[in-house]
């Protein structure tokens, strides 16, 4: 075989595992992606996987990056574990030239089936399996482990980092360590006899980790919900969200339970649909109980008719959106952040609704528990935007905090101590000139307070009417409100360019990292671009003021309409001309260098003239 | 007619119940139904029932749909809070209410409509999940606020006041909420408030999933011959077959009627009915029995009416999911959030 060239790259690198569906290579591979952080070097890992339980390709991409690039990297792999037949072809063209195959050499497989660009690593897993392990379920989840030993010789891995990971991992279950361990060391051992190792991929111990940890965004909203007092979660299952309600069900069963009785302080209700589940935390929340709701595209479709009522009868709610990409079915395992519109304006009528949009776990955690606060507060539908990129993805993130000092703010209720100091209660009474009118909750006073809610028109004391002067006071209060929002939510937040420039980029959620990334990627190219992360809807005066800073502003976002560009355009009255979408939808996350090449070629054309000078 | 505001003042001479309310305490707006609409007795039942409770009227949340039935919340119970909510979504409003603090009694109000076509799941499902209230449908198988389209319990062969033969199968909520775990089943008639008003004040005090079908004509749209919902046609089908008193530890809630077998039934919370039985056969605490009676009779023609269904050893949402006796509306942060020292555990399980 002739020599090669090979990719020589340390702790920078991509590998990705191509496994079939329910084999448990899922744990395996997180196990490595695990250790390599144990060796302070960040990792990126995503799950791309198929609406399917078991028996369809499955991979796990694991981006290996010292310099903490936790976007996708984009391009061909580095290294393919190469463990699915069924996708062998598009698995083997994937690799980048010079870059490595490594793959299960038990039988023997026609030259024709490899690529002479690459370098191809075959280790006789299943020979080896089979000698070891008699059980076929043994068999099945060990190759697993040894595929990984056989790796760590080849990465030139610390094999003790591995061992205190899987030592933590079955803690306190013997014969499980000791099996897996014996498993690790079996591959690697057979891989340093019979390979040259390391290869030109290596991992090197380094200290770019620091505190930061590793979570799925789905979980750590989840602990947001709990830190942020939610005592209702009513939910439907639906890709890729479910995990955000089993999570919250989890850390409820260690953290919410009474130490004596063993009673429960929270209710889950797995609802029969999403207007179940959005029900139950309508009547929950108008009830005083923190409620949230965790779904995707198709369920807030389905929830929109209850949304209206919320945002028009004024009763909190919590709805965790953890977006795919759509319309309809659309692609259920699949990244966008396509339901912006969908959501900023959900339900028939003039409607208007609170966004937060997390960039990571670390926010979702943040934001989640914030929401309750706002949701109480402001008496309306806050949404907590997520995408599956973020949402099912174990992303390295800080650590997450909690101020103890820190008090739920249920918002302005009128209590009967209150209503019995003779105070006016108006349930839709503008008394402090916010829009935020008092609510009383179900049960509070014999004789003062109680009011009936309804989706259908009322004045101020929520007595019923279709008088036009008083449905349109109505109508202006919740505008007042919904401006008072803005001062109330995340702010956007900037970052220059090293130098001055007339260019800028707006960008929301899950392209956090990539377009941290392409920032580095342009500037090589010779662009400096001001930077503003948009957090959440409302937008705060300092998206305008932004805009109106900058000859041109490019707003990236991931789905096919530029939907949050829609979205300032309207709400801020922007000339369309001004924003440049660069929109990404293929289902997959947004890279660097789909950012930077996009922005970079608009670049290089506009340096002819800036319309704005051409026009004036 | 709510724009007419209902005068405060009363007869000093009014009977008082052991809270020392008067009936007035427990009235709500007047009701803009149409006048004869059977909706408005069960309004009156209800207020009937409540008083002889003696149930704080401020403790009970009513919850409806959407519809005609789901305006009567508006006309009882003027100093309890209210929810108008969405059509066929009164169940799913009504369990989150309950979960949200389950010191309250939850009254909720639908109509054949909103349970049987729009709210079909959500009816079941609420049942199912045995929530601890009283549903109550005002069942007249007609759509009244849309001018008489016929709704999903309209029988099949019964014909609309325009003449049209309905040719679909009517669904019986009662025998639905029998098979689905209903722990206090009945059926009643508007017509018959003697029935009816101790059947909702049994539910009242029923701690689990209670459902009441009552039959309650709609004079506007369903009232006319060749109705099956009509006052005529019900009075001459209904086919009691027990009634009930509620013992409630002064005089029982009391009916005027020839005594027969008297069964009394004590419910878990201490609370005790009173069953005069007018069918000796008739086992109220046969859940399967109690279909087959259903059926065999609807193939009759007949309106099985009574308390149908009791078990009073029911369970509820809140024994199913084990949740703490304080309702978890007013737990607070010292209980509900697990603090900084146990997130900095998590963060180093996260490493």
């Amino acid at each position: 075989m002739p020599e090669q060239k090979q990719i020589s790259s340390v702790n920078d690198f991509v590998v990705r595992f191509a496994n079939v569906n329910g084999s448990g290579s899922a744990s395996a591979n997180e196990l490595f992606a695990r250790s390599i952080l144990r060796h302070g070097v960040p990792v990126s890992p995503r799950n791309i996987f198929p609406s399917n339980i078991q028996g369809l390709p499955t991979w796990y991409e694991v981006r290996v990056t010292e310099a903490g690039h936790l976007g996708a990297r984009g391009g061909g792999v580095d290294m393919m574990v190469a463990m699915n037949p069924q996708t062998w072809d598009k698995d083997v063209a994937g690799i980048e030239p010079g870059g490595y195959l490594f793959y299960d050499s038990t039988k023997p497989m026609p030259s024709s089936k490899f690529r002479d660009d690459i370098t191809v690593i075959g280790v006789p897993l299943t020979a080896i399996t089979n000698s070891t392990y008699s059980d076929p379920r043994q068999r099945q989840l060990f190759k697993n482990i040894i595929y990984l030993g056989a790796l760590s010789a080849l990465l030139d891995m610390d094999p003790k980092l591995i061992e205190q990971l899987i030592g933590e991992q079955y803690k306190g279950k013997e014969k499980l360590l000791s099996s897996n361990v014996h498993a690790l060391h079996l591959g690697r051992d057979w891989a340093l006899q019979n390979l040259k190792c390391p290869i030109g991929l290596r991992v090197r111990k380094s200290d770019k980790v620091g505190d930061r940890i590793f979570i799925e965004g789905n979980s750590a909203a989840a602990l947001g919900a709990v830190y942020g007092g939610a005592t209702v979660c009513a939910w439907y299952p639906i890709t890729p969200s479910s995990s955000l309600a089993d999570a919250f069900g989890a850390h409820c069963k260690k953290y919410r339970h009474d130490p004596k009785s063993g009673e429960a302080k929270y209710a889950i209700v797995q609802g029969e649909d999403e207007l179940a589940s959005i029900g139950i935390v309508i009547g929950a929340s108008w009830n005083g109980a923190r409620a949230f709701t965790a779904t995707s595209g198709p369920g807030i479709s389905l929830m929109t008719e209850f949304i209206g009522l919320s945002y028009f009868a004024e009763i909190p709610a919590v709805i965790m959106n953890v977006q795919r990409a759509g319309p309809s079915t659309g692609m259920p395992t699949r990244t966008q952040q396509c339901d912006v519109i969908a959501c900023a304006y959900a339900s028939h009528g003039d409607t208007k609704h609170v966004l937060l949009f997390p960039e990571d776990p670390a926010e979702a955690f943040e934001f989640a528990a914030t929401a309750f606060d706002l949701a109480e507060r402001l008496q309306t539908t806050i949404f907590l935007m997520l995408d599956l990129d973020i949402g099912m993805n174990h992303r390295l993130c800080r650590p997450l905090k909690w101020d103890d000092a820190r008090q739920y703010d249920r918002g302005k209720i009128m209590t009967a101590e209150m209503l019995d100091e003779g105070r006016d209660f108006g349930r839709y009474l503008d008394v402090d000139g916010d829009g935020i009118p008092f609510r009383t909750l179900p049960g509070t006073h014999a004789t003062k307070g109680s009011y009936f809610t309804r989706g259908t028109s009322r004045d101020r004391y929520a007595r019923y009417s279709e008088e036009g002067p008083v449905y349109a006071d109505n109508m202006q209060r919740l505008v007042r409100k919904f401006e008072t929002a803005q001062d109330m939510v995340p702010r956007p937040l900037q970052a220059n360019a090293a130098r001055p420039t007339k260019y800028g980029v707006i960008y929301f959620g899950s392209t956090s990292p990539a377009m941290d990334e392409a920032i580095g990627l342009l500037e090589a190219r010779g662009h400096q671009l001001d930077r503003l992360r948009i957090r959440a809807f409302p937008f705060h005066s300092s998206v305008a003021s932004f805009i109106a800073d900058h000859d041109f502003v490019y707003v990236v976002e991931q789905n096919r309409d530029g939907q949050l560009r829609s979205l300032i355009i309207n709400e801020n009255g922007i000339d369309p001309v001004r924003l440049v979408s660069i929109v990404h939808y293929d289902g997959t996350p947004i890279t660097a260098r789909f950012i930077a090449n996009a922005i970079g070629d608009h670049q290089d054309h506009l340096k002819v003239t800036p319309l704005r000078k051409a026009v004036s | 007619m709510t724009y007419i505001a209902k005068p405060k003042f009363h007869h000093p001479g009014l009977k008082k119940n052991e809270l020392g309310f008067t009936h007035r305490d427990y009235e709500g707006k007047i009701s803009t139904l149409c006048a004869g609409c059977g909706h408005d007795s069960i309004t009156a039942s209800i207020i009937e029932a409540c008083f002889e409770l003696s149930i704080e009227p401020h403790r009970v949340a009513k919850i409806s749909g959407i519809g005609c039935s789901s305006k009567t919340p508006d006309y009882f119970l003027g100093n309890s809070h209210g929810f108008n909510s969405v059509h066929g979504r009164m169940p799913s409003v009504l369990t989150g209410a309950n979960l949200a603090n389950r010191e309250l009694i939850y009254l909720g109000v639908s109509g054949d409509g909103d349970s049987a076509s729009i709210g079909f799941g959500q009816f079941a499902h609420s049942i199912r999940r045995g929530v601890n209230m009283t549903y109550v449908v005002e069942n007249n198988g007609v759509y009244g606020l849309t001018k008489g389209q016929f709704s999903a319990t309209a029988d099949r062969g019964s014909k609309s006041k325009k003449g049209v033969t309905n040719t679909d199968n009517a669904i019986d909520l009662v025998a639905i909420a029998l098979q689905l775990g209903a722990t206090y089943v009945a059926r009643s008639f508007s017509g018959d408030k003697t029935q009816l008003v101790p059947v909702i004040a049994g539910a009242l005090q029923h701690k689990g999933a209670a459902f009441i079908d009552v039959i309650s004509p709609c004079v506007a749209f369903n009232n006319h011959a060749g109705s099956t919902k009509s006052f005529d046609y019900v009075r001459e089908h209904n086919d009691a077959v027990n009634r009930l008193d509620v013992i409630t530890g002064r005089d029982p809630i009391t009916v005027d009627y020839a005594p027969g077998t008297v069964q009394i039934v004590e419910q878990h919370d201490g609370s005790r009915l009173a069953l005069r039985k007018i069918d000796a056969d008739y086992d109220v605490h046969d859940r399967v029995a109690a279909q087959a009676f259903l059926q065999k009779h609807a193939a009759k023609g007949q309106i099985v009416t009574g308390l149908l269904y009791v078990d009073p050893e029911a369970e509820d949402l809140h024994s199913h999911l084990n949740t703490v006796e304080q309702p978890l509306n007013s737990l607070e942060a010292d209980v509900l959030c697990p603090g900084s020292s146990v997130l900095d555990k998590i963060n180093a399980s996260l490493r």
